[in-house]
C-alpha cells in the first residue's frame, strides 16, 4: 500500500499538533517595577520583582532617588548648623535625629549638660517616637486597605506635634537641640498639657488594638508574612523594633544609655517571638504605650536648673572622633564625628536605621504574594529620607 | 389592578423606561457616593468631609463630575485603542440592564421577566469582560494584574451569589422578582402572617452569603484587590481619566444601588410594606419610596463594611469562596428544599 502525498501531510501536521498539545503551557515571568513612583513606598523606593504570576521570584531595593549628600554637606557647615540638616533625615521623628549628633560633639567637647536639659531632651526625643510611630500604626492599617485607623493616627498624632511644636516652634524640623543643652526650657503650662496628650495616645492605642489587633483579616494579612528569624535579623543589621520583633532583646536605651536619662526610668524592652508582619506592629504599638508611660514619669521627676551648660560662643569642637547611637524612633541611629579642631566637622558618618532595615527586603521577599510586598514594606517601617540620607 | 390611562406606542414607552433608567444609575450613584463614601465615612473617620460646594457639600460630587467632564481624555501610547475605550461602556451597560428588571411597585417596573432573577444575575457578570478588557486594553502591568485578579474574583463569588439566591427562589417558587415580592407579601413563618415573610428570617443564612457576595462582586474592601489603591495602584482603572473614569465610577455605585435593590427584593420584601394590600395600585407611588428606604439600609451595611475591614489577600479570597461560602451556600440550599417539602 503506498502512502499518498496527502496522507503523509496529514499524518505529519496531525502529529505537529499533537505534539503541540502535549507540551505544557509555557509561562513567562514579568518584571514589576514597584515605585518609585508607587502610594506604598511613601517616597521614592523602587522595589524591582520579579513576579510568576502573582508570587515573587525575586525582589530587589533600588535606593538613591532622593539623595541629598548630608554627610557631605556637614562638612562645610559648623556644628550648630549641622542640625538643621539632619533634622530632614528621618522627617517623622526630626528632634530625635539631631541628639545623637549633638552628643557626639559633646563627646568630643567634653561638656557636662545640665540634668534639666537631659530630660527635656529624653521627653522630646520620645515626644518625637510617639510623632513617628503612631503614624506607623496607622499606616500600616491603610496599607492593608483599611482607610480608617490612618485618619485616627493623624487626628491624635497632631496632640503630639502640638506638644513639640508649643516647646521648640517646628513641628517637623525643631532644631531644638543645642551643644551643651537646649534652646529654651518648657513654656508654662506645657507639662500639665502633654500628661493629656499622653492619655489620649494610650486611648489611640486602645483604638487600634480594638480596630486592627482583633481583626481576623489583618491578622490573615500579617500572621506568618515577611517572617525574619532572629539570627537573619542579626546578620543584615536590622535595629529598632524590628529586631525586637524577631525576638532579639536589645534596645539601646537600656543597653548603652549614653546622655540620656532612660536608665533612670522604670520601663520595659518589649519583644515578640514570631518575627512576621504582625509582631512587627504589636511590638511597635506596645512601645507607643510604654514611651507614653515614660513620658509620664519624666514630666514627674523633672529636676530643676538651667537648661543650657556654659559654652562658647563660637563653637570650636577639639580634634577628635567619636560615635554615639542612639535608639531612634525607626531603630539604631549612630553619628560618627570626626572632628579636626575646626568650625566644623571634618567628617560625618551617618548610620541611620531605614537603611539597614530595607536591606533586607530581598531575603524576606522570596516567594510571597505582590500584596505580600506591600505588607512587609510597610510592617518594615521606613522613612525614605533615612534610607537615602 | 391599577393601570396607566393613557395608552402609548411601544417606543414611547421604550423611550420613557430608557429615560427612566439612564437617570436612575447617576442619581443612585451620586446620593450613594454622598451619603456613604463622603459622609458617613467621613464622620467614621472623625473629620467632616466636603462641606463647600452646596448646603453641607450636598453639590460635591456633582462638581466632581463636571471636572472629570473638562478632564483630557488620554490614551496610552500603546493601549488598544478601541478595547480601552470600550471597556467603561461594556461595565455601565451592565449596571444599565441590572436596573430593567428591578421592580418598584406591581406595575412599576421596566421590564416585568418571567426570569427576572436570572436576568439580572447574569447581566450583573457581564460586567467581568469590561473589567478584563479595561485590564488588557490599558497596556499596563498594574492594569493587568487588577484585570485578572478581577476577572479570578468575579467568577468565583458569582457562584455563591446565584446560590444564595436560590433558597429565595425555592421558597417563592418563582424566578419572577415581582412574584417574590408577592410571595413574601402573602407569606406566612410557621402558619403567622402577619408581616408577611420577609425572606431575611427564613433565609438568614443566604442574606449574609449574599451581602458577602455582592461585596466581592463590587470590588469594594475587604474584596478589592482589583482596584487594591495600596497595592496595585487602582488595577484597571490606574490608565483612566475623565469622563471614562467617571464611567467606572458611576458604575460602581450604580451597581451598588442596583444589588442593594436586588437584595431587598429578595430578602427585605421589596416594595411592599406590612399591613398593607399588596395588590393596591398605590404601590406603584409609595413603593419606590420604600424601595429607596430599603435601599438605603442595605447600602449602609455594604458600605460600612467597606469602611471598617482590611483588605483580602488574593488566595485567601479564593479559599473564602470555595471552601466556606459555596459549601454554606449549598447547604442552605439543602435544608430550604427539605424545609419546603416538610413545612
Amino acid at each position: 500500500m503506498t502512502v499518498t502525498e496527502r496522507e503523509q501531510r496529514e499524518f505529519i501536521a496531525a502529529a505537529a499538533a499533537d505534539a503541540r498539545v502535549n507540551v505544557e503551557l509555557e509561562t513567562e515571568g514579568m518584571t514589576l517595577n514597584i515605585g518609585p513612583q508607587h502610594p506604598a513606598t511613601h517616597g521614592t523606593l523602587r522595589i524591582v520583582a520579579r513576579l510568576d504570576g502573582e508570587q515573587v521570584v525575586a525582589a530587589e531595593p533600588v535606593m538613591g532617588y532622593m539623595h541629598r549628600g548630608y554627610e557631605k554637606l556637614a562638612e562645610v557647615r559648623t556644628f550648630p548648623q549641622v542640625t538643621t540638616l539632619i533634622n530632614r533625615i528621618d522627617w517623622l521623628g526630626s528632634f530625635a535625629n539631631e541628639v545623637p549628633f549633638i552628643l557626639a560633639a559633646e563627646q568630643l567637647m567634653e561638656v557636662e549638660v545640665p540634668p534639666r536639659a537631659s530630660w527635656i531632651r529624653t521627653i522630646l526625643f520620645e515626644l518625637s517616637r510617639l510623632a513617628n510611630i503612631s503614624l506607623f500604626l496607622g499606616d500600616m492599617g491603610v496599607q492593608l486597605g483599611a482607610i480608617t485607623p490612618v485618619f485616627f493616627a493623624f487626628r491624635d498624632r497632631e496632640f503630639v506635634l502640638n506638644q513639640i511644636e508649643a516647646v521648640t516652634g517646628g513641628r517637623f524640623h525643631p532644631n531644638f537641640d543645642r551643644i551643651g543643652g537646649l534652646k529654651d526650657d518648657l513654656p508654662k503650662g506645657w507639662i500639665e498639657d502633654t500628661r493629656g496628650v499622653m492619655v489620649k495616645m494610650r486611648n489611640f492605642c486602645d483604638e487600634l488594638e480594638d480596630l486592627l489587633l482583633g481583626n481576623e483579616i489583618f491578622e490573615a494579612r500579617t500572621r506568618g508574612v515577611g517572617v525574619i528569624p532572629a539570627d537573619v535579623a542579626l546578620s543584615y543589621g536590622l535595629s529598632g523594633a524590628n529586631l525586637r520583633a524577631s525576638g532579639v532583646d536589645w534596645d539601646m536605651r537600656r543597653d548603652n544609655p549614653c546622655g540620656l536619662v532612660h536608665d533612670e526610668l522604670d520601663w520595659k524592652v518589649w519583644t515578640h517571638p514570631d518575627g512576621d508582619s504582625f509582631a512587627r506592629y504589636w511590638v511597635r504599638l506596645q512601645e507607643t504605650r510604654e514611651a507614653t508611660y515614660m513620658i509620664e514619669q519624666m514630666l514627674d521627676g523633672l529636676p530643676a536648673g538651667p537648661v543650657m551648660a556654659k559654652v562658647p560662643v563660637i563653637i570650636k569642637v577639639p580634634a577628635g572622633e567619636a560615635y554615639v547611637a542612639t535608639e531612634n524612633p525607626l531603630g539604631v541611629m549612630g553619628y560618627y564625628v570626626v572632628s579636626k579642631g575646626d568650625l566644623g566637622p571634618f567628617r560625618v558618618k551617618i548610620r541611620s536605621a531605614s537603611f539597614n532595615n530595607i536591606s533586607v527586603t530581598p531575603w524576606v521577599m522570596r516567594g510571597v504574594y505582590v500584596p505580600d510586598v506591600i505588607t512587609i514594606l510597610a510592617s518594615l517601617y521606613f522613612i525614605l529620607g533615612d534610607i537615602d540620607r | 389592578m391599577w393601570t396607566l390611562a393613557i395608552e402609548l406606542a411601544y417606543w414611547q414607552q421604550t423611550a420613557i423606561k430608557l429615560v427612566v433608567v439612564a437617570l436612575v444609575i447617576p442619581t443612585g450613584a451620586i446620593i450613594l457616593g454622598y451619603v456613604f463614601l463622603m459622609k458617613m465615612m467621613s464622620f467614621m473617620q472623625s473629620r467632616l468631609g466636603p462641606m463647600e460646594a452646596g448646603p453641607y457639600g450636598t453639590l460635591q460630587l456633582l462638581a466632581d463630575g463636571v471636572k472629570f467632564l473638562q478632564k483630557e481624555d488620554v490614551f496610552p501610547r500603546r493601549a488598544d485603542r478601541y478595547v480601552f475605550a470600550l471597556a467603561p461602556v461594556v461595565v455601565l451597560v451592565s449596571t444599565f440592564l441590572l436596573f430593567v428588571v428591578l421592580p418598584v411597585g406591581p406595575d412599576a417596573v421596566v421590564s416585568g421577566l418571567d426570569a427576572g432573577l436570572f436576568f439580572a444575575l447574569a447581566v450583573a457578570s457581564l460586567s467581568v469582560i469590561g473589567v478584563l478588557m479595561a485590564g488588557w486594553g490599558s497596556a499596563n502591568k498594574y492594569a493587568l494584574m487588577g484585570g485578572m485578579r478581577a476577572a479570578g474574583q468575579l467568577i468565583a463569588y458569582e457562584l455563591p451569589l446565584v446560590l444564595a439566591a436560590i433558597g429565595v427562589v425555592i421558597q417563592a417558587g418563582t424566578l419572577d422578582l415581582n412574584k417574590i415580592v408577592l410571595a413574601q407579601a402573602t407569606g406566612e413563618i410557621f402558619g403567622w402572617g402577619a408581616i408577611g415573610n420577609p425572606y431575611i428570617l427564613t433565609q438568614f443564612v443566604g442574606f449574609a452569603i449574599f451581602l458577602v457576595a455582592v461585596q466581592a462582586e463590587l470590588t469594594q474592601p475587604p474584596f478589592d484587590m482589583p482596584v487594591a489603591e495600596s497595592e496595585i495602584v487602582g488595577g484597571y482603572q490606574v490608565e483612566y481619566t475623565g469622563f471614562r473614569f467617571l464611567f467606572f465610577f458611576m458604575a460602581e455605585f450604580g451597581t451598588a444601588f442596583a444589588f442593594a435593590g436586588i437584595a431587598s427584593v429578595l430578602f427585605l420584601g421589596g416594595w411592599y410594606v406590612p399591613g398593607l394590600d399588596p395588590t393596591s395600585g398605590w404601590f406603584n407611588l409609595i413603593g419606590p419610596f420604600v424601595m429607596f428606604i430599603k435601599i438605603m439600609a442595605v447600602s449602609a451595611l455594604i458600605f460600612w463594611f467597606r469602611f471598617t475591614f482590611p483588605r483580602l489577600r488574593e488566595d485567601q479570597l479564593q479559599k473564602l469562596a470555595w471552601k466556606v461560602l459555596i459549601p454554606l451556600s449549598l447547604l442552605n440550599i439543602v435544608v430550604t428544599g427539605v424545609l419546603k417539602v416538610l413545612v
